[in-house]
Formats: structure tokens, sequence, C-alpha cells
């Protein structure tokens, strides 16, 4: 092949106490070349990052970086490789200069090597105005930029990167990818570890990890061959686009769908019925059964089908064995809300300061009742402030707040009994049972008696939560904990939920299963509050709201957003394309100057 | 690459000069070194000041007697006590039961027959259980107040000492004759201190470089583990000694607490007691990676023991067998008892070499323990 690998994992284990968070892990990584460590949250990610850096040592199998066993020769490879923690391992209470000079001594760098390696690491990163400056004060892309020029001081042959695109916007993370592509085409080995698909992307090769266990190696391109002929568009089905998702999922055939826009997107099953298998080359026409319902679908709805280029995500939830079906037992079991108003929340001129940092910045909007809308921006960059103004639980410092014409940080509990809320990592109570939860904000909400049963039992059916009413929340599977936490958002039949982040860390498939409940929960009447970091997620929105360190920069149609990037070399922009064209156009270039 | 398990000073410069600029910027360290034992050695010396002035305590004469009478004087005289007389107990009892007087001083019908025949005088002292600390000192003063009494009668009579003192007198008194708390709780206060320093500080800020996940950008670099704790250690050996001289300087100026000893026989004491300290502190920031768990063990561990069980505030003979023992592992005692030493009487280098023996033994165990369990993290 490419010769000499930079990193071979040979049958590679890796048990913490009784759980196997990695096993039977054989890869090569080739030189020169950027690879994709890809996965969910808890896949295995960080670990096997660990493992390639000699920072752990393997259960089972072994590893070699660069020829040197990660075990034996662990102070060599310290040397010979670069890596960047999650959170980039920066002293905040450092200057960058100082940063950078701890990193280089650590790495035994002499006077003259240092100079040397502190102007290239300074250029690159354009942080040179900004010796002077603690790591703390810097903005997350900037710190980002800063542990990597302490990884690369040494010139090390293998550059390790976890998760180097969390908590950075999106044009950062884009002049990231940037200068990690130039670094492999120089020939250092870049891994690249990464939850989020569109990286995955763009990698040379990415390494698909599902629960510890590799479920696909090779180019990107490779693997999204394999749906070639499967992806399809139903467009022209604008608003009835959430009950066209829902029938078409529930047709035999249909591996995955999505809202995309103002239309919908499905993967077919192959022609013999089942997924491609890895060992198979060739592509798979898509079934013709299948193919024949979704078109008959679409024209019944007065729509039409277009076969799409397929997505690395669409082989993705392929390859993982389709995504679930278009019920919701939930909004089948709920009967309809009403809210008497049009606008269900809405805020003016909202603003909060933490002391001298805003967090929130003049915001203005307002939710139609019955649309699900999307907060959408990197983490940090206020949505979560936003939010907890909108729904009571922080005072703004200036500008107001309300849901249904009533200001909650005010008002007392009747009101707050219309509002649902799912807080970001689902407060729930790990000391309790799941039965004591849910009976627990049963209780808060004030149902009681033979009610608070009736709809326990229905929660616990509908979510399936019934194998695990003993359990603390703690131990169950995260795509579990957050149907309790919905659950116990919901137990009080809220008219307009609030949902802080619902989806993050969590998996392709279970996020797709979210979001067929809410949007059942809209079909219902229920209006839906949501933020998100994930910008595909955008798309199941009916409407944006780009939140950009504190201030709203843009609120729109998704397809609107996207539609305004569109230029001439990039016709079809994703909502990333579209988030940073926002901040190019706003106020991008002001802050990066400051 | 040669410079594998070998100490490389450029390293370990670059990690002491880094913490070393965490010191000075973070704010909660300056005020755990400096603002902290400053509060404390006020807050020990005069809000927990063991003395106690004015104590309304009663002085029953029953006899006519002029030895009698003096003394009687003498418990008027001193600033202590604020008395009240009376001839026969019965008028005062009541008043001890409603709390209004903290004791009673009992001088018996036979006190000046007692002296003249030559056989020890008694006294009775009556205290108020339920406050047991006044209850001690108003018996432990009235003692004084007596034996004072009777070294001035002596002196005046011309008699010869093999008579002996007719009051058997605490000890602590002939070393604080101002029967002045303040220099014992000059020495403990340090000790407190350095506790904090060493243990409290060293633990969080170890437990900080693994939650602000600067420990893994360390451990991939070439640093050795070894290198990254002495590195760490030492801006922290020097603050503690640095906090030792504040405290020193304070008591002698500010509380006018003398220190009869050395200064050099401070700083051997204080860099002993360092080593436990320091050694507590890593072995509790390898058991955990978060700050929270790590102030809390700080604080059973090594803040409370030094607190309790050092002798600084109970003395150890009076505690129960068990918990003497017990004592004999916590390395603050032996700090509080060489630093009393050391403010009250000067330097006692048999005494030190002891206590130091002691401490850098228990330091030992507390660094091996945390060097194998450290590393053992770290893979």
């Amino acid at each position: 092949m490419h010769g000499e690998a930079a990193i071979v994992l040979d049958g590679v284990a890796k048990r913490f106490g009784t759980t196997w968070a990695l096993s039977g892990i054989s890869a090569r990584i080739e030189p020169g070349r950027l690879t994709g460590i890809v996965g969910p949250d808890g896949a295995g990610k960080t670990t096997l990052m660990r493992l390639m850096g000699a920072l752990l040592a393997p259960t089972e199998g072994r590893i070699e970086v660069a020829g040197r066993d990660t075990v034996r020769d662990a102070e060599e490879i310290h040397v010979l490789a670069g890596y960047m923690p999650q959170r980039f391992g920066l002293y905040e209470d450092l200057t960058v200069q100082e940063n950078l000079d701890l990193h280089a001594k650590l790495r035994g760098l002499s006077a003259a090597e240092r100079e040397r390696a502190f102007a290239e690491v300074l250029a690159f990163t354009e942080l040179g105005p900004f010796t002077g400056r603690l790591a703390g004060k810097l903005s997350g892309g900037m710190k980002q930029k800063l542990g990597l020029g302490c990884a690369l001081l040494a010139r090390p042959r293998v550059l390790l990167l976890d998760e180097p695109s969390v908590g950075v916007d999106p044009l950062s993370r884009r002049e990231l990818w940037d200068i990690v592509r130039r670094l492999a085409a120089e020939g250092m080995t870049v891994v690249w570890s990464t939850s989020y698909l569109d990286e995955a992307e763009r990698c040379d090769d990415v390494l698909l990890l599902d629960e510890g266990r590799i479920e696909f190696a090779g180019p990107p391109g490779e693997l999204r061959e394999r749906v070639a002929a499967r992806s399809f568009l139903i467009l022209d089905v604008d608003d009835r686009r959430r009950d066209v998702l829902r029938r078409a999922l529930d047709l035999p055939g249909v591996r995955d769908g999505v809202i995309q826009g103002r239309a919908v997107r499905v993967v077919l099953a192959g022609a013999d019925g089942g997924a491609a298998d890895a060992a198979r080359a060739a592509p798979l026409a898509p079934d013709g059964a299948a193919l024949a319902a979704v078109d008959a679908l679409a024209r019944a709805e007065g729509g039409t089908m277009r076969q799409v280029a397929p997505r690395f995500e669409d082989a993705f939830i392929d390859l993982l064995g389709g995504g679930p079906g278009g019920r919701s037992p939930l909004a089948e079991r709920m009967e309809p809300v009403r809210l008497d108003t049009e606008i269900a929340v809405s805020c003016r001129h909202l603003t909060k300061r933490f002391g001298t940092f805003t967090a929130t910045d003049d915001v203005t909007f307002d939710v139609r009742t019955g649309e699900i809308f999307g907060l959408l921006g990197p983490n940090g960059a206020g949505k979560s402030t936003t939010f907890k103004m909108l729904c009571g639980l922080l005072r703004p410092t200036s500008g107001r707040a309300e849901v249904a014409g009533i200001d909650l940080a005010r008002a007392g509990g009747d009101a707050k009994q219309r509002v649902g809320y799912m807080a970001q990592k689902f407060s729930l109570y790990g000391l309790l049972s799941v039965r004591q939860n849910l009976k627990f904000f049963a209780g808060i909400y004030g149902i009681a008696g033979a009610l608070r049963r009736r709809r326990i039992d229905e929660m616990v059916e509908t979510f399936e939560l019934g194998r695990f009413l003993n359990s603390s929340p703690n131990e169950l599977p995260l795509g579990f904990k957050q149907r309790l936490a919905l659950a116990c958002a919901l137990m009080h039949r809220p008219a307009v939920l609030f949902l802080d982040e619902p989806t993050s860390g969590v998996d392709p498939i279970t996020r797709r299963e979210f979001w067929m409940h809410i949007n059942g929960l809209v079909r219902k009447g229920v209006t839906v509050l949501v933020t998100t970091h994930f910008m595909d997620e955008a798309e199941y929105c009916d409407r944006v709201a780009m939140i950009h360190r504190a201030r709203l920069i843009a609120l729109a149609r998704p397809d609107e957003l996207k539609a305004a990037a569109a230029s001439a070399e990039n016709p079809a922009p994703t909502m990333e394309d579209a988030f940073i064209a926002m901040i190019e156009s706003h106020a991008g270039v002001e802050e990066r100057a400051a | 690459m040669t410079s594998r398990r070998r100490f490389n000073a450029a390293r370990l410069l670059a990690i002491v000069r880094k913490e070393s600029f965490q010191i000075v910027r973070d704010p909660s360290n300056l005020l755990i070194a400096f603002v902290l034992p400053v509060v404390l050695l006020f807050l020990f010396a005069f809000a927990v000041s063991l003395d106690i002035d004015e104590v309304a305590v009663g002085v029953v004469v029953e006899n006519q007697g002029a030895a009698s009478a003096e003394l009687g004087a003498a418990f008027a005289a001193t600033r202590y006590f604020d008395t009240r007389f009376a001839r026969d107990r019965r008028e005062l009892e009541p008043l001890v039961v409603a709390g209004e007087l903290r004791g009673l001083v009992v001088i018996p019908q036979d006190f000046d027959a007692a002296l003249e025949r030559g056989t020890p005088a008694r006294l009775q002292v009556l205290t108020d259980g339920a406050a047991p600390n006044t209850a001690g000192f108003v018996a432990n003063y009235a003692r004084g107040v007596a034996e004072a009494w009777w070294s001035s009668q002596r002196a005046e009579a011309g008699v010869d000492e093999e008579r002996g003192p007719s009051v058997r007198v605490e000890p602590r008194f002939w070393y604080n004759p101002e029967l002045s708390s303040r220099a014992f709780i000059v020495p403990g206060a340090i000790a407190i201190v350095m506790t904090m320093i060493g243990t409290m500080l060293t633990a969080l800020v170890v437990a900080r470089e693994w939650e602000r996940g600067t420990m893994e950008a360390i451990i991939a670099s070439p640093i050795g583990i070894g290198e990254f704790l002495v590195g760490k250690l030492a801006p922290y050996f020097v603050l503690g000694l640095g906090a030792t001289l504040a405290c020193a300087l304070t008591a002698e100026h500010v509380l006018g607490v003398p220190m009869r000893g050395s200064v050099f026989a401070l700083l051997a004491l204080g860099s002993a007691f360092l080593v436990p300290a320091l050694g507590l502190g890593l072995l509790i920031s390898a058991a955990t990676k978060n700050q929270f768990v790590a102030s809390q063990l700080a604080l059973f561990s090594g803040f409370l023991p030094a607190l309790l069980l050092s002798g600084f505030l109970f003395e150890i003979e009076s505690m129960p067998l068990p918990l003497q023992w017990l004592t004999h592992v916590v390395a603050a005692r032996y700090f509080v008892e060489s630093l009393q030493t050391l403010f009250l009487t000067g330097d006692v280098w048999s005494e030190f070499a002891r206590s130091i023996a002691a401490l850098v033994a228990i330091g030992g165990v507390l660094f091996a323990l945390a060097a194998r369990n450290t590393r053992k993290r770290l893979e």
C-alpha cells in the first residue's frame, strides 16, 4: 500500500474496571494523510487517542507509532508525537508566550530552536499580536490554535488532535482545518477525532467507531459510495414535510429519513433489501418496491422525488442498520394542546452580563405558536444563557422575555405549568431511581394520585423504560437517559417545550428518534424551542436564530439561510457554510481585528 | 531521549516557573498563603484566646485568720477574676447554679491552722462543669493565684525551699508566667497554616491540572512524572517556609509573642514538616482528580488532625488512650510540640532532632504511597 504505516493498531482493546471501552481494534494509519477517528460520544474516540499518544496502555493488543511500541517506548513517542487534548490543555492563567515557553522547554528545544519554532507557530496561528494575553482570555478559536501551536513546537511526525473542533465557532474550525490540511500535505500524519459527520466526510481516511468497535475503515468516499444511488430528496412538500417524513419512514425499504430544509431526504435499502455489506465494492441499486412507494407518496403530496448525491451521514446510518421508524408513540398518546396566543415566546432587547462578560447581547425575536424554533451556535456563543432567560431561570440584565405574554421570572407557578424544560445534560437525580425521578417530576408539577399513576405508566410504556424502573438514571444508556428527561419534561403536558442541547453527545440514530418525537409533539400543537450546536439539526427547525458571540446574527428559515450563502463555487451550501457566511458578513471581521 | 529517567534541569525549571506564575496570578492561592495565615493567627490569638479576663468568681473565706484574708485579697487583686466575697458558701452557691458565677474558691475553716502546723493547706475550687473550658481555667488560675501568693509568703518569711509548694501547679505555668495562652497558640496556628499550604494547596493544584485537561498535555510531553511533581512542589515548599516566617514575624511584632529559639531552627522544623504535608497533598491528588473531593480529603486528613490531634487545642495527655496513640502518626503533633519549645524555651536540639526524624519518617511513607499511586494513575 503506502509503505510504512505511521500508526499500527493490532488487536487493541482497553478495559476500564469491568467495561470495555474498546475491543478488537486493528487498523493502519498512513503517513502524510489526515485520518479522522469518527463516532458518537462514548464510542471510545478519546480512549483510542490516548492509547495512540502513549498516555494509556492497552489492556490487549499492541500499538506502534512511527515504529515505536506505545508501552515500551512511551517516552520516545512523547518526543516525536504532538498531542492536543480535549479543551486544548492550556494553562489559562499563563500568557500565550508562557504557554509556548513551557511546552518548548518541556520538549527540550534549545534557545535557537525555540526562536525558530515560536516565529513559525505565531505566524500560522496569527497569534503574534496576542503573546502577552492570558490564555484564559482568548476566544475558543484562538485557544484551539494555541493548543495546536503548543503541540506543533517540536515538529512532531505524528499529530494527535482530540476533538479539536468542540467549543469553537465554525469560522475558526474551518481555519484550523486548513492549517491541518497543509501539515498533512507536508508529510505529517494527522489524526483528528470528531463526532461531527461533516468533518469526517472531509478527512482522507476515517476510522468509524461505534461502541468501542471499528465499523468502517477507509476513505469516507468509499463508504459514501455504498449508498450512491440510494439517496433521494422529496421536494415541494413544504408545510407537510414532517408528515411526509413520518409516512416515508414507515414505508418498508426506507433505511433513513431526515428533514432537509423544506424537503425530506430519504435513503432507500439496496435491491436485495439489506444494507450494503462491507465486502461489496459496487453500490447497490435501490430496492424497486421502496422506490415506487416513496415516489407514490411524493406524488400524493404534490411533491417530486429526485435522486441526490449521497452524504457520509446517509452511509453512516445505513451502515449502523438504518434509522428508526416514523411513528412517535408519544405523540400518538398525547392529547392536543392549545395556546391562545399567536406568539408563544417573545423577547425584546434581551441582554445578560456576568461581570464584564456579556453572554447575551441585545437579542430580539418572536416564536410563533406551533413552530420548532432553533437557537443555533457553537458552544459558548450564549445560547443557553438566552434560553434560561426565556424560561425564567435567569433574570435579564436588561430587556424582557415572555412566554405566552407572561414574564416567567416574575410569574407564579401557574404560568410555569404551561412550560416544559429539559436541561442540558438532562438534570436527572442520580440518587433516585427512574421511577422515583418520574414521580418527583410529576409531583413538582402538582400531578398526583390516579392521574400521576396513569401518566407515569404512559411514559414508561411509550419510552420503553420498564426494564430500567429501579435503576439509577446514571446507569442508563445515553439514549434512554434522554428519553427519561423528555418524559419528565412532558408529564404535565406543557404547551411550550424548551429543549437545551437535547441531543448533545447522543448518537445519530438516537437523535433521529428524538426528532421523531419532537415532530410528533409539534403536530399536537406544542411549541418547541431548541438549542443545538449541531448545524445540521437546524434543518428540523421551522426557523433558526443564529447566535454568534452573544449576538443574534441571523433569523430565518433554514432554506433561506442556506440560499443566502449560495455562490458560484458552492451552489449547495450546508448550514455550516451558511453560518460562516453570516459571521463573515456580520461581526466576524471586526472581532478578529480587536 | 537520553534523558529518560534522569532529571533534566531545563524541564524542571520550566515547571517551577510555570507553577510560580500560576501561584502569583491566582488570587485564591495568595489568599490561602498570605491572608489566611494572618486571619488565622489573629483569630486564634484573640478570638479563640484561651485566656479569660474578669471571670466572675465567688471567694468564700470561712476563716477569720490573717493568711485567709491575705489570700482572699490576692484573689481580689488579680485581673483574671471578678471576685465576690462571702463568709458562707451557701450564700454564693445559688449564683453558681444560676450561672452568674463561674466558680467558687473556698478558703476553708482550717486554712490558717494548717499553715501554722506546717501541713499542706487545702483550698477548694468549685467550678461550673457546664462550661468545661472555663471551668478548667478557673481551676488552673485559682491554683496559680494561690501558688503566687504562697511563694511571696515564703519569700517574706525567708522560709527555705525544702517545704515545697503547697499547691501542685500545672507545669505549663512555669513557662508561661503571664498566664497567657497566646504563646501556645502561635505555634499551633503556624502548623495549621502550613498544613493548609502544604496539603490543601498541593492537593488542589494537582487536581486542577486534571480538571482543566492540562495534565494530559503534560503527560504527552517528554517530562517524567518525577520531574513534574518535584517541579510542581518546589514553589509550594518555598511558599510554605515564607508563610512560616511571616507567621513568626507577626507573632513577635504584632501579637507580642517572642520567639526564644533561632530562625534557623524554625526553618529546619518548617522544612521537616513540609515533607509530610506535601506528601499528604500528593497522596490526595493521586486518589482524586476532582478539586472538590481533594479539598474535602485535605480537610479531613490534614486540617482537622492538625487542629484537634496535634496538642494545639486539646492536650494530648488528657485524650483517651487510643487517641493518644493515634496522635503519633499525626505529623502536626511533632511540629506543634517542637514549635512550642522553640517559642517558649528556645532551641532544644535534642527534642527537635526527634521531631524532625519523626516528620521525615511520616513524610517518607506518604511520599512512597503517593509515588506508587501516582504512577499507577498515569499508567
